[in-house]
């Protein structure tokens, strides 16, 4: 496939593991395919820290913090299309079971009475972005064009999205690759 | 270095690239650039120990391993050797025991490959001043078209290792409490032992490589954000490197032995942690020498030191080559991490060479168990370091105490002083530019850290956040109150 001008993609982890992430390194030898043809904006991958204007934005995980809430909309903004990977992005995931349980609740546990501290504290430091109540899925804060679902999605799934998008296509699955497990 | 704040200019390093998980860096400087001080931040909070409280114990190897998806299965494994404990199979069978060495092995092989080529090497390879758009994987692939491959290609193998024994590449199933829910067929068996003579011999060129680069340039290899610390891994019976099961053993900075052949259930009396303000990852410390001198290295620099010895013949040589490089005299120097990590890639191919030559991995006696307990802690060498899950379980089989020292987190205080000895060595005085942080982000990233395993927490920052949504409407809102409530 050649285009006139390299698409340009950036990648983020919110509240995700990686997982997301790696699934997308699972593409194996299309990885330096892809690389071949588009350019990496922001990403774990490079050492690019603000996105800037970009074609696809892929962002993996909830959102859990004020920080990812910025980061989030900064790629909404930047990004022409904006593709939610995996059951974090689509559903807050795992991490979103913490919504059960009140905030200070768990903040004292895992700081103050969790075996093995020698003087527990909570942390406070300005540094640190503020936590929000509960986790959300990235379509409550901002507009999503299109959801790629999965815990990771499958390596097939999410090469053929990424190609229908390079494509200009709207992304079509492979339903026996979606596995929800 | 001092905690003044007063008239400082502030620097920040946000995101950390290039490493797993989500951390920043920050430095203050006084008028004339002197770094005053340097500071790596942990600043994502998920309560993982509080929230798998009242699950049943099943449902949490494939939980756990959602804390991080590079490592998932030390994860999955740690968590099955606790609760192996909780169902009474206090030795699982031969075959349900090579299984999950196949699925470790398999990862720490993907895992060490893509710390060294998709993330790391472009530092080394490409240079600490390159041009930052093209310091990546991508920039590799243009220059070193042949090492981008074989980096894709050597992870490529360790996750189709973990694919067949595990079901998936990631956040697989194949690990249960008390043993396996698969085993091995003899074409996925002969499928892998295809790969292997390749496999080899990339590991081995990839250790004369990171040597290469050690004896081009000694004098920066060997001082780079260098510091010395004691060292902590698990060991096997005869003192051997084993990354699955063993006894903990601690060495001071100089090699000489703190404890030995001690018994991971027992993690509580030799290792206790430390909150600080100003991250949500803890700092651990042996209690035996105290919060101030107590701190220690973890990962392949620490395990490959640690041992006596590597039970297997390749990486047993590249590991007498390592400490002959510096005449016997324990190693410390953070770019050093690269080159134990490479061996240990080495040791990983030998060792699944091993497993997959063992008709055991066939078998079909895949389950254990044994008399109920409450109580398990289990610990294994994950691809960064000793990762230690403990699991207390009710009379209902609902989980009721959780605690997780997760491999990044023994590292902290080491990854803070490599990072302070580096502004203190480049930035200190400077005029900060984007390769002088790199240099910070250099040595963070020696240490392969897995900073997905942290967390978030209420501070004492008067703070108000309003979230909304897509149309603008008022979703939720939380403040801090100065006195560190919440409303
Ligand atoms: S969807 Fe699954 S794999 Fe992706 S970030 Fe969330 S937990 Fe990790």
């Amino acid at each position: 496939m050649t285009t006139p001008r390299k698409l340009r993609i950036a990648t983020v982890s919110l509240a995700g593991c990686f997982g997301c992430h790696m699934s997308l390194l699972d593409i194996d030898e299309h990885l330096l395919e892809l690389l071949g043809q588009v350019e990496l904006d922001r990403s774990p991958f490079t050492d690019i820290k603000l996105p800037g204007p970009c074609d696809i934005g892929l962002v993996e995980g909830g959102v859990c913090n004020a920080e990812n809430v910025e980061v989030l909309r900064a790629f909404r903004q930047s990004c022409k299309l904006l593709v939610a990977v995996g059951a974090c992005a689509i559903n807050g995931g795992l991490p979103a079971q913490r919504n059960m349980i009140p905030l200070t609740e768990i903040l004292e546990e895992v700081y103050h009475t969790s075996p093995g501290l020698a003087h527990g504290l909570i942390p406070n430091d300005p540094e640190l972005p503020l936590p929000l109540d509960k986790v959300y899925p990235l379509h409550e804060i901002v507009r999503i064009d299109y959801s790629i679902p999965g815990c990771p999605p499958s390596a097939h799934n999410l090469w053929q999205a990424l190609s229908d998008l390079l494509a200009g296509r709207p992304p079509e699955l492979d339903q026996h690759w979606i596995r929800y497990d | 270095m001092t905690d003044t704040t007063e008239n400082l200019r502030r620097v920040a390093i946000d995101p950390i690239s290039r490493v797993e998980g989500h951390g920043k860096v920050t430095l203050l400087l006084d008028e004339h650039n002197h770094v005053r001080q340097a500071r790596l931040h942990i600043v994502e909070f998920r309560g993982f120990e509080r929230f798998i409280q009242g699950r049943p114990y099943w449902e949490v190897p494939v939980m756990v391993q959602r804390l991080c998806g590079i490592c998932p299965v030390s994860h999955q494994l740690a968590a099955c050797k606790a609760l192996d404990r909780v169902v009474g199979a206090t030795s699982i069978t031969p075959t349900a025991e090579k299984i999950r060495r196949l699925m470790h092995y398999g990862q720490i092989l993907q895992s060490h490959a893509l710390h060294f080529f998709h993330l790391a090497s472009p530092d080394l390879l490409l240079g600490f001043d390159s041009e930052p758009t093209r310091r990546n994987i991508a920039g590799l692939a243009a220059a070193h078209p042949d090492l981008a491959r074989q980096g894709v290609l050597l992870r490529r193998f360790g996750q189709e290792v973990i694919r067949i024994t595990s079901g998936k590449r990631i956040h697989g199933t194949g690990a249960i409490p008390g043993g396996v829910n698969k085993a091995v067929t003899l074409a996925e068996r002969d499928e892998l032992l295809r790969e292997i003579p390749q496999i080899l011999a990339w590991s081995q060129s990839a250790i004369t490589l990171i040597r290469r680069l050690h004896e081009t340039d000694p004098a920066l290899y060997e001082n780079f954000g260098l510091f010395r610390s004691g060292l902590l891994s698990l060991v096997d019976a005869r003192g051997e490197l084993d990354l699955y099961d063993g006894a903990l053993r601690a060495r001071d900075a100089d090699g000489g032995l703190i404890f030995d052949g001690a018994d991971g259930q027992h993690y509580g009396d030799l290792i206790r942690e430390e909150v600080r303000p100003w991250s949500y990852m803890k700092f651990p410390f042996l209690k035996a020498l105290g919060n101030q001198a107590g701190w220690y290295k973890v990962g392949p620099l620490a395990r490959i030191q640690n041992c006596d010895a590597i039970p297997t013949p390749l990486a047993e040589q590249a590991r007498r080559d390592f400490m002959a490089y510096s005449g016997g005299q324990p190693r410390h120097a953070p770019l050093a991490y690269h080159w134990a990590r490479m061996i240990e890639l080495l040791h990983a191919a030998e060792t699944l060479h091993r497993l997959l030559l063992d008709d055991d991995i066939l078998g079909n006696e895949l389950m254990a168990s044994g008399e109920r307990r409450r109580e398990g802690v289990g610990l294994l060498e994950a691809p960064r370091g000793t990762l230690i899950h403990h699991y207390q379980v009710d009379d209902n089989d609902l989980i009721s105490m959780c605690n997780l020292i997760v491999s990044t987190t023994h590292n902290n205080q080491a990854m803070n002083k490599a990072i302070c000895r580096v502004a203190q060595d480049y930035l200190d005085g400077q005029e900060i530019s984007e390769g002088l942080l790199n240099r910070i982000e250099i040595v963070i990233r020696a240490f392969d850290p897995c900073l997905s395993c942290a967390t978030h927490a209420i501070g004492k920052m008067p703070l108000q956040v309003e979230l909304l949504d897509a149309q603008g409407a008022r979703l939720s809102s939380l403040s801090r109150l100065g006195d560190g409530s919440y409303t």
